[in-house]
């Protein structure tokens, strides 16, 4: 069985064998990976595949494996969201999302690694170690989703959810040359998705191609009553599949293309630019003067609503427990233990920023911030059908390069957080390589309008041939 | 006459009170039915606050705060939202509580009591939408518990915060509004406040116009009388001796009967509101969207009849006076038992069903110290249709009396028609109190031989004791009153007490004066 096979060719192979053969050949790699890239591996992956063969393949996505970032909330598997704290919970319900995936008749392979509760850009806040980037064992993969987009890249699942709260589905996208897509704000229901910072954050797609980024999100996008965020858009995202980019009109941001760029990021995404250009499409520059105080007001509004939600895990009711002379002690006690570094960084800056006192001068402010993004966003694409941009200003770095550096970790988020602030959608997918990494080009459409993102996307794949490049070792 | 509050005191009270009425919780589907059920067995992911649940607001919550919002007069705001309160607590499963901040559904309503002179208006600043946390039970006494339990039944019950002005002047005047309000929000059918935990007092309050002190967490109306009394002396002690009252939060204990500080101003926690990103603000001019029946015009036309409105009508349509109307209609149930009562074509007289269950009925439950009920009759028996008054005894929840409203009617009818005395029908109530019987008034009456004697056998033994009583009677002619009293009784006694003695003496006057 070929390593990396699309969506389409693994219900061929699934029904000229068996979907439990499928599944046992993606739990043969996942058996000899080199990255990290599961934190658990589902045992009930093979059963649900033969029980799906014994049912006779119906559902849209019969038989078929996937990767499920490790903050879905899947029955009986753990839900760790990469911290300590919460060893040892299992949740006795499914998210929205896994719901829509079983129904369709998927196969759950495991849950992927990730930075601790989703706060970072390269997997290496995990308590389970960092995650190896497929295209270097000594880079990280991107974050926080870095496992979906590594086991992805590395074959050893077909696609993958992850969530992107700041650009966590598209930063691995990226850095490990596969597509992500961070739908619009309201299109895929949360419930069931450990929040880090709500009024951001999507679940996402990561697959080898664009096709399959729409599969996925014909199956969990949609309407859920337990979700009060949630839009019903009745979007069909398949039919958005077609290579047609005549007339389409792109506004470039130059803001996003600011100091400390890589020249070959820069290079590949221009050139990307002109291919569209070349197809039958138009460019034309755009200011967004605001987007320079976008990183700020992100990281005030993220921390603030993380400090809040993760006020829930003081060890009480699940997760990580110790002991303590009375309650406020213990779970003292649980938080200084059972939380890494990073995350208690963002939840002090987080309660901080919330602060009577501070309050105004930090939130407040940093949401008048993100209502002139949305303004910027809105009038940019008054102009024009997309926007177009480098996803991440450089390529993956090395495996605890930045990790003691938070703010230039964080600074690598300032294509990316934008697009949570103003809820649009964005998808990354690979335009070139540099030094052999992987580059990425972002295209970021009109809320709901996932249809043209995804139509400029598979026309781009169309023409191009990076996303048939594969990692050369894991190959 | 005007109230001078010399002391110049100022009390401002809030209330939370559990929409215990609502079939489901807040934010998710539980049942609110937990009252008697074992600990965590009402609850779900969402309030249990399990990673990555997401509330849902009910929309009877919204509902009944408009309804609350109307029935407080105040106004309902065109947008409201929900806001995070960030502490932490075991009860607490979130970590915070989802409820309200700068847009309260409600403001600037009010309630007037009868105060210290009279009519007296409360001010109602706020009245909000909130989540209850979990309770806790602790293993033994609170100093001495080796352990502390959680129960997560109650989490994510509906509260609504009513915030008053500092308008009370006195205990009384406190007791009095907790007592008015309670009663507005059970016409509202949205809360039954003989639940436990239904109804939340905090107090604050001051003196010589000065700076207050809060008492949180009374639980009954008592209390919060006691508890005031209590605070009102200590603050003046303190400013006798010179002192200087604090801003400050104090403890109610009710066995002692004494407030004790918990935190000062300085020490106040913060509680970093945000709005609750997981809620979307509600527009209540839109709410037809969802539901037409949750559009505000639809909603006042549904508002149920308030005490003061019909205490009015009942004067106005019965004719009955202002103490019989105020004491009927302090509980809906009584009000609604009362006209379904005198609404019964053996009831001819609204004044005389009016004394009969305002002063003797709701007297003979006051006397057996109950809170009320409504039972509605399910018997397959013939003549059981209605309600009746179900009465549980507030020291012993197994001890309960029933009333039926045809039974009312019966015993009303008897006595207006003659046939039983006003004793024997006070009798027959305590009987049917005490027994629970199945029987009707009149079986009660007949198994009792309450019913008046035939008037042939009165006359009879009228003549019999005037023949028998020479001396007697002689000595009532002379002038001796005391002989009548006899000659009565020699009556009663020869009817076996089924005469009527007033009417017997009236009978034996006119025999021998003519």
């Amino acid at each position: 069985m070929a390593k990396w096979m699309s969506v389409a060719q693994i219900k061929e192979k699934i029904e000229e064998s068996s979907a439990e053969e499928v599944t046992a050949n993606y739990l043969e790699v996942i058996g000899k990976s080199k990255i990290n890239g599961y934190v658990t591996v589902s045992e009930k992956a093979l059963e649900q595949a033969k029980k799906i063969d014994a049912e006779g393949h119906n559902g849209p996505l019969a038989g078929v494996p996937i990767a499920i970032k490790d903050n879905i909330s899947v029955v009986g598997l753990p839900n760790s969201c990469g911290s300590k704290i919460l060893e040892g919970y299992v949740p006795p319900f499914n998210a929205h999302v896994i719901e829509k995936l079983l129904a369709a008749g998927a196969v759950i392979l495991g849950k992927t690694n990730m930075d601790e509760f989703a706060m970072g850009s390269s997997t290496e806040t995990s308590y389970f170690g960092p995650t190896a980037n497929p295209w270097d064992l000594e880079r990280v993969p991107g974050g926080s989703s870095g496992g979906s987009a590594a086991v992805v890249a590395a074959g050893e699942a077909p696609f993958a959810l992850g969530s992107d709260t700041g650009g966590s589905v598209r930063c691995p996208a990226t850095f490990c040359g596969v597509v992500g897509l961070k739908p619009t704000y309201g299109a895929v229901s949360r419930y069931g998705v450990v929040a880090y910072a709500n009024s951001l954050e999507q679940v996402g797609p990561l697959a080898n191609n664009v096709a399959d980024v729409a599969v996925l999100m014909d199956v969990i996008a949609g309407y859920d009553r337990r979700d009060s965020t949630s839009i019903d858009s009745k979007t069909e995202y398949q039919k958005a599949l077609v290579e047609d980019v005549k007339g389409l009109k792109i506004g470039v941001p130059k803001e996003f293309f600011g100091e400390g760029i890589h020249p070959d990021v820069e290079k590949a995404v221009w050139n990307a630019i002109h291919k569209y250009e070349d197809l039958g499409a138009s460019w034309e520059e755009v200011s967004m003067p605001h987007i320079k105080y976008a990183l700020a007001s992100y990281y005030i509004i993220a921390m603030s609503e993380a400090s809040s939600n993760l006020a829930r895990f003081d060890g009480t009711r699940y997760g990580y427990r110790a002991s303590g002379e009375n309650w406020h002690a213990m779970v003292s006690k649980i938080r200084a233990e059972g939380f890494g570094t990073e995350v208690k960084r963002r939840i002090l800056l987080g309660t901080y920023a919330l602060s009577a006192g501070y309050h105004d001068k930090y939130y407040l402010k940093a949401l008048k911030v993100r209502t002139l993004v949305k303004q910027d966003f809105d009038s940019a694409l008054s102009k024009v059908d997309l926007l177009m941009a480098p996803t991440m200003p450089n390529p993956a770095f090395k495996i605890g390069e930045k990790i003691e550096d938070p703010l230039t970790l964080y600074l690598s988020d300032v294509n990316t957080c934008p697009i949570n602030l103003a809820g649009v959608p964005s998808i990354s997918v690979p335009c070139g390589f540099t030094d052999g990494l992987p580059i990425g080009l972002q295209i970021m459409g009109k809320p709901f309008d996932e249809p043209a993102v995804l139509r400029a996307a598979y026309t781009f794949e169309q023409n191009t041939d990076y996303h048939t490049k594969r990692p050369p070792e894991v190959a | 006459m005007v109230y001078e509050n010399p002391d110049g005191i100022r009390i401002g009270l809030e209330i939370h009170i559990q929409l215990n009425k609502l079939k489901t919780k807040m934010f998710c589907g539980c049942s609110t039915d937990y009252h008697n059920a074992a600990p965590n067995t009402h609850t779900c992911p969402v309030c249990l606050g399990l990673p990555g649940t997401l509330p849902v607001l009910n929309k009877k919550v919204v509902e009944a705060a408009i309804k609350v919002g109307l029935a407080l007069e105040g106004e309902v705001a065109e947008e409201t939202q929900f806001h995070r309160k960030n502490y932490f607590y075991p009860d607490l499963p979130k970590g915070f509580q989802v409820t309200q901040y700068d847009f309260p559904i409600v403001s600037k309503g009010k309630v007037v009591i009868e105060g210290e002179d009279g009519e007296h208006t409360v001010g109602i600043t706020r009245a909000h939408m909130e989540e209850d946390p979990g309770k806790l039970v602790h293993i033994g006494s609170i100093e001495k518990s080796k352990g502390v339990l959680i129960d997560y039944n109650r989490s994510g019950m509906t509260l609504i915060e009513t915030v008053t002005e500092p308008d009370m002047r006195s205990p009384k005047e406190a007791r009095r509004f907790l007592d008015k309000f309670r009663n507005i929000l059970e016409y509202l059918d949205v809360f039954d406040g003989n639940l436990e935990g239904a109804m939340r007092v905090d107090a604050n309050v001051s003196v010589h116009w000065g700076t207050r002190a809060e008492i949180k967490n009374i639980s009954s109306h008592k209390g919060v009388e006691r508890a005031l009394l209590y605070e009102i002396m200590r603050q003046k002690n303190v400013i006798r001796r010179g002192g200087k009252i604090v801003q400050e939060t104090r403890h109610y204990d009710e066995g002692r009967g004494v407030t004790l500080s918990m935190r000062t101003k300085e020490e106040a926690e913060d509680y970093r509101y945000f709005r609750e990103p997981d809620l979307m603000p509600i527009k209540t001019r839109e709410l037809a969207i969802i539901d037409p029946e949750m559009d505000i015009s639809k909603i006042k036309e549904k508002m149920p009849e308030l005490p003061d409105a019909k205490r009015a009508r009942f004067i106005e349509q019965y004719g009955i006076t202002d103490m019989h109307a105020k004491a009927l209609t302090s509980s809906i149930i009584f009000a609604d038992f009362y006209e379904d009562v005198v609404e019964r074509d053996n009831v001819k007289d609204p004044k005389i069903a009016a004394s009969w269950i305002a002063d003797v009925l709701l007297g003979e439950f006051n006397y057996r110290d109950v809170y009320f009920a409504r039972k509605n009759q399910t018997s397959g028996k013939a003549n059981m249709e209605g309600f009746s008054i179900l009465g549980v005894s507030k020291k012993d929840k197994n001890k309960t009396y029933v009333f039926r409203n045809r039974e009312m009617a019966e015993i009303i009818e008897l006595f207006t028609n003659g046939e039983i005395s006003d004793r024997s029908a006070v009798e027959i109530i305590r009987a049917i109190l005490e027994s629970k019987t199945d029987k009707s008034a009149y079986e009660i009456a007949e198994e009792k031989g309450l019913f008046k004697a035939e008037d042939d056998l009165v006359t009879k033994a009228i003549a019999e004791t005037i023949t028998e009583n020479e001396a007697a009677v002689q000595d009532y002619l002379g002038g001796t009153e005391k002989s009548l009293n006899f000659l009565v009784g020699q009556v009663m006694r020869k009817t076996k007490g089924t005469a009527d003695a007033k009417t017997a003496r009236e009978l034996i006057i006119k025999e021998l004066k003519g």
